[in-house]
Parts: structure tokens; C-alpha cells; sequence
């Protein structure tokens, strides 16, 4: 019983990074079709500002949750400025120069914090379930994603500016037509992608020791989540989060952490390939 | 036809010959080697990418795969000759694999690209997992992130204990390197070369008009990765260790950079930007005020800015551009839509 009960958090848990992983990229990538390659280094950011700003006395929940999303998503909005905006629609460049991009953040980050593990503990203390500990961080985690993806839907389907933000990026030349401006749009929207990745970056960093290179354990699997999720935003991010957490932890359990990653990463070449357009264009169709 | 061929074979050796006679006297053999065993590397992506338009993320997963193969190989066998086969056999069998899965499920640009860059990943925390002394592959110990040391190098053939190192080495590489530049010549030469070019072109045209598109991009990602892992098990033979680093992602990063740089649908172009950038990051590895991956980040975002084409087709514009009309006409459709599939 109790077993069952810490496999139960540890599968939500394992789910819920994966959907905190992959959100800023499912709007990088999955909306505005730049693939991001330097996300990982965007959630490095985030982790290290978390770092900073915890070790100039503010309060952690307060420099986790607005702070580095701030500041990351101010980054994204330089970067976007100045590189990825004469690269819209030209995938593969796109691709290169985020990539280029990543190198030039670990390179920055090297420089400015060394080469060496940083971290912070973690804000919420653990509990007992009969003979087990639990991770008391880890429900913080379910609970932010959870929030996060209920945002996510209430902004792209309630609001005015997601429904013109959706709108642009289906038809830009069309909603230039109908007086907003594209321009102004693609970069608001990048604003809060990088922002996404900069607060994913923020809650993950007290459980990871960060190093200037840490944004590339992450990448891989933002990018499998998101690609195998297909064209739907939010049901494919949930979709394919969840097949593949769920995976990867009874993978980890059976065998080792190790195989684990292994598991994910095997389970996402054979969905891609039986899925070549990810899952939501099979199932789920129509949906946001 | 024949006699322009002809004439640049004798091109290639004479200027190949030239460069192997005057680098030594410039920079050290063993720094040499390396270099120009990244130029193969160069070579074994700007093949399949230039002219088969097959992005391919995990070209180190094929590099490593013939590093690796060489040292278990050579450990077991303890001699050269056919761990040096192996390694390139073993590569183009998983690549062949690989790219049929990928190839006749008619996966896109970008989903190849995320497969081969998954491949990589998988590979390497792989074997960076088997420090264990239970992974081994007959007498050799997979050794995880410590990697495969003290294996045997190479030799004559036929003779183990004559070993092929220092200078004599460089010689070997390079030899190597100019007999898979003119492979890479014939082929492209070749009907199947030509083809290949249609496929990068227009897939779809090409498929129409007969040819089994899939069949033939699989074979060119086998060859490309045959190339690789040659380069792969002579990179073994020079560092005398083979390290999970060699699957890493910022190895597979380094080889598309070089290919971008020195200029895709070229094939001296990957071989000059794999030597240049990699001398490069040598030098800069000397000094100690800016970081390293920094300046290799700038330079690909300001390649794909500005000149997203390459230094190689680049200088050649520049040439023609300088000489008027006395140079050929450039080769308008050569170039359009090798990065866009």
C-alpha cells in the first residue's frame, strides 16, 4: 500500500518535470516553429538566477517563480531581437543558430560562475509514508505543472491575446491584414516561451546541482515530449509527458535510473516512428 | 568527360601531395593527425548532408561507434588489421539499420535530425553507464565514463609487433583521407551520386521518376557512416584511449559547425572547416581569457546569419567575382535547397 502509493507520486512526479521540461519549448517549437536548441540553456539561466537572486537574500518562492522567469524571458526577448527573427520559417538555420546560441550561454555561464556545481536546498522538507521517505519538493513540482498547464489553456483559449497570438502563428500575412502585427507578436510570444523555460529551469535547480552544462540533460527530452506530442499545444504536451513519465519510472523501478533514460528515449524513437506527426495528429485531433 | 576526371584526380594528389610534404614543417605531425582525422569526420557528414540532404545530428554516434568497435576489437584480437574493418563495418550495419527505419517510415527534416540526435544520447548514456565489471565484450571492459584505455594500435599488417605511430602515422591518415576524398568523387560521379543530388533536389520528382528513394538514402547514410567510423578508429589509434565523450552531443554540435562553416554541397569544404575550426579551437584552448565554446557559439550564429552557405562557396563567388568571366559559371542550382530538403 504505502509502496504503491510513493510509485503512484513518483510516476505524477516523473510526469510533471516532464511537462515542466517541455512547456517553454511546446511554445518555442510547437507554435512559433523555431526549434529551439538552446533550451536547455534557457532552464540553466533560469536555475542560475534562481541561484543568484536566493544568495542576495530573497525569498526563494519569490525568485523561483517571478524573478527568473523575468529575467530569462527578458534574455529570450534580446535573443529574439537580435538572431532568430531574420530566421523565421528556415528550420534548419533556425535549428544551427539556437544551437550556436546554446554554446554561447555555457560559454557566458563559465565564464561568470566557473566551472563548478552550484545549488540550493531544497525549500520544503520531506515526509514519511510508513517506511518510506517522500520528497515533499515533489508535490510542490506536481502542483506547479498542474497550475502551469491549467495557465497555459486559460491564456491560448480565454484571453484575447492568445486567441490572436494562436491566430498569428496559423496566418501571419492574415492577422497583419487585420491590423496586428506579426513582428511584435512572434516576439511577445517568444517572451513567454523563454519565460516558461526560465521558471522550469528556476523550480528544477534546488533537486540538480547546476553546472554551466546543465542545460543539456534536459533538451532531449523537451524535445521527444514535444515533437511526439504533434500539433496539438496542450493535449499533446500532457499526452506524451504522461506516456512517456510513466514509462520511464516503471523502467527506473524495474531496473535502474539508468535504464530508465534509456527506456524514454527508446519508447520515443518507436513512437515517432509508428507516429511520424506525434500522437495528437492521430488521436486527440481538434484539440487546443 | 574522362579526361576532366583525369585531370582532377591528378589535381587532387598533386595538391594533396603538395600539403602532406609542407604542413609537417608548419605544425606537429601529432597535431596534424588529429586534424586531419576530423577532416574525414568533416568529409563523412558534409556527404550525406551536402549531397544527400540527410541532416544528420548523431554523426558522432557513428564516430564513436568505429572508436569503439577498433579498441574492443583490437583488444580481443590484438591486432589491427580487421578491428580497422570492423570499424568500418559495424557503423554502416547499425547506420543501415538505422536509417531504413527511418528512411521507408518517410520520417521529415526534423524528426531525422531529433532521432539520429536521440540515438546519439542513448549510445551515450549507454556507455557511460558500464563502468560495471560485468559490461564487457569478450576480454574487454566497456569501463564507462573512464573509457577503454591501452588497447593495441596500429600495425603492419601481418606483423603485430611493427606499430604504425608518430610520424609515419600522420602519413597514414592523411594517405587514407586523400583515398576517401577520390571514393567520395567517384561516387558523386557516379550515377548514384548523381541521383542522390536528384534526391536532395526534389525527393518527390526523383521517386516518380522510379528511383527507390528510400533504398538509396539508406545506402548513402551507411556510407556516411562507414567514413565516420573510419575516422572514428583512427581518432582511436591517436588518442590510445576511446572516452563516452566521443558520442557526446558537443562532438556531434562540433561536426555540423564544421560542415556549415567550411560550406555544404563542397567537398573539400567540411574537410578544411573541420581542420580549421578544430586548429582553431586548439590554438584558443592555449589561452585563457575567453572561453572556448564561446567563440565556436559565435562563430556558428554569425555563419548562419551571414554566411549561411559556407567559407568554401563563399571564396569561391569571391574568385569568380575577382576574375571575371574566366572562371566557369557558377552552378546555380548546385547549391538552393540543400538545406531545406
Amino acid at each position: 500500500m504505502d509502496l504503491s502509493f510513493v510509485i503512484l507520486v513518483e510516476i505524477l512526479y516523473a510526469v510533471a518535470s516532464l511537462v515542466l521540461i517541455s512547456a517553454g519549448l511546446a511554445v518555442v517549437f510547437g507554435m512559433m516553429k523555431v526549434i529551439n536548441l538552446a533550451h536547455g540553456e534557457f532552464m540553466m539561466m533560469g536555475g542560475y538566477v534562481t541561484i543568484t537572486a536566493v544568495g542576495l537574500g530573497v525569498n526563494v518562492f519569490v525568485a523561483m517563480l517571478v524573478i527568473a522567469p523575468l529575467i530569462v524571458g527578458l534574455i529570450g526577448l534580446v535573443v529574439e531581437r537580435l538572431v532568430i527573427r531574420h530566421l523565421y520559417g528556415r528550420l534548419v538555420d533556425t535549428m544551427l543558430a539556437t544551437w550556436g546560441l546554446s554554446l554561447v550561454f555555457i560559454g557566458l555561464a563559465t565564464m561568470i560562475f566557473g566551472n563548478t556545481t552550484t545549488g540550493i536546498s531544497t525549500p520544503i522538507p520531506g515526509f514519511a509514508v510508513g517506511a518510506y521517505q517522500i520528497n515533499g519538493y515533489n508535490f510542490f513540482i506536481i502542483v506547479v505543472s498542474v497550475l502551469l498547464v491549467a495557465g497555459m489553456y486559460a491564456v491560448l483559449r480565454g484571453t484575447r491575446g492568445g486567441l490572436i497570438a494562436r491566430g498569428t502563428m496559423q496566418r501571419a500575412d492574415m492577422a497583419a491584414a487585420l491590423g496586428y502585427s506579426p513582428d511584435r507578436i512572434y516576439m511577445a510570444t517568444f517572451f513567454c516561451g523563454s519565460a516558461l523555460s526560465g521558471l522550469a529551469g528556476a523550480v528544477l535547480a534546488p533537486l540538480v546541482g547546476l553546472v554551466p552544462t546543465s542545460g543539456g540533460a534536459y533538451i532531449a527530452k523537451a524535445f521527444i515530449t514535444v515533437i511526439a506530442g504533434g500539433p496539438a499545444l496542450i493535449a499533446g504536451l500532457v499526452s506524451s509527458a504522461a506516456s512517456f513519465g510513466v514509462v520511464s519510472q516503471i523502467f527506473t523501478f524495474a531496473m535502474s535510473p539508468v535504464i530508465g533514460e534509456v527506456a524514454l528515449l527508446v519508447a520515443a524513437v518507436i513512437l515517432l516512428r509508428a507516429m511520424p506527426q506525434g500522437i495528437t495528429a492521430r488521436l486527440f485531433r481538434g484539440k487546443l | 568527360m574522362t579526361r576532366t576526371v583525369a585531370r582532377e584526380v591528378l589535381l587532387t594528389l598533386v595538391v594533396s601531395a603538395l600539403l602532406i610534404w609542407i604542413l609537417p614543417m608548419l605544425i606537429g605531425t601529432y597535431t596534424l593527425t588529429v586534424l586531419v582525422i576530423y577532416g574525414m569526420l568533416g568529409l563523412s557528414l558534409g556527404l550525406i548532408w551536402g549531397f544527400g540532404g540527410i541532416l544528420c545530428f548523431g554523426q558522432a554516434a557513428f564516430f564513436g561507434l568505429g572508436a569503439y568497435t577498433y579498441a574492443i576489437a583490437a583488444i580481443n584480437i590484438g591486432e589491427s588489421t580487421l578491428p580497422m574493418l570492423l570499424a568500418v563495418a559495424v557503423p554502416a550495419v547499425f547506420a543501415a539499420l538505422l536509417g531504413a527505419m527511418m528512411f521507408y517510415g518517410r520520417l521529415g527534416d526534423v524528426y531525422l535530425g531529433v532521432i539520429t540526435l536521440v540515438v546519439t544520447l542513448i549510445l551515450f548514456k549507454f556507455v557511460n553507464s558500464t563502468a560495471g565489471p560485468q559490461y564487457a565484450i569478450g576480454n574487454a571492459r566497456l569501463g564507462g565514463f573512464n573509457g577503454i584505455p591501452g588497447f593495441q594500435t596500429l600495425n603492419v599488417p601481418g606483423d603485430p609487433g611493427a606499430y604504425i605511430w608518430g610520424d609515419p602515422y600522420f602519413y597514414v591518415c592523411a594517405v587514407a583521407l586523400v583515398i576517401v576524398f577520390l571514393l567520395v568523387t567517384w561516387l558523386l560521379r557516379s550515377s548514384f551520386g548523381r541521383v542522390a543530388v536528384g534526391i536532395r533536389e526534389n525527393e518527390t520528382r526523383m521517386g516518380l521518376m522510379g528511383y527507390d528513394v528510400a533504398a538509396r538514402k539508406t545506402v548513402l547514410f551507411a556510407i556516411g557512416a562507414a567514413i565516420a567510423g573510419l575516422a572514428g578508429a583512427l581518432f582511436a589509434n591517436w588518442a590510445e584511449i576511446v572516452t563516452p565523450n566521443l558520442f557526446s552531443l558537443g562532438q556531434s554540435a562540433e561536426i555540423i559547425i564544421w560542415c556549415i562553416v567550411g560550406g555544404l554541397g563542397t567537398r573539400i569544404g567540411p574537410i578544411l572547416g573541420a581542420a580549421g575550426l578544430a586548429y582553431l579551437k586548439f590554438l584558443l584552448g592555449q589561452q585563457s581569457l575567453i572561453d572556448n565554446t564561446l567563440i565556436t557559439g559565435l562563430i556558428l550564429v554569425l555563419f548562419v546569419l551571414f554566411l549561411p552557405r559556407g567559407l568554401a562557396p563563399a571564396v569561391a563567388a569571391l574568385i569568380r567575382a575577382v576574375f571575371g568571366r574566366a572562371g566557369r559559371k557558377p552552378d546555380l542550382r548546385r547549391m538552393r535547397r540543400v538545406r531545406h530538403g
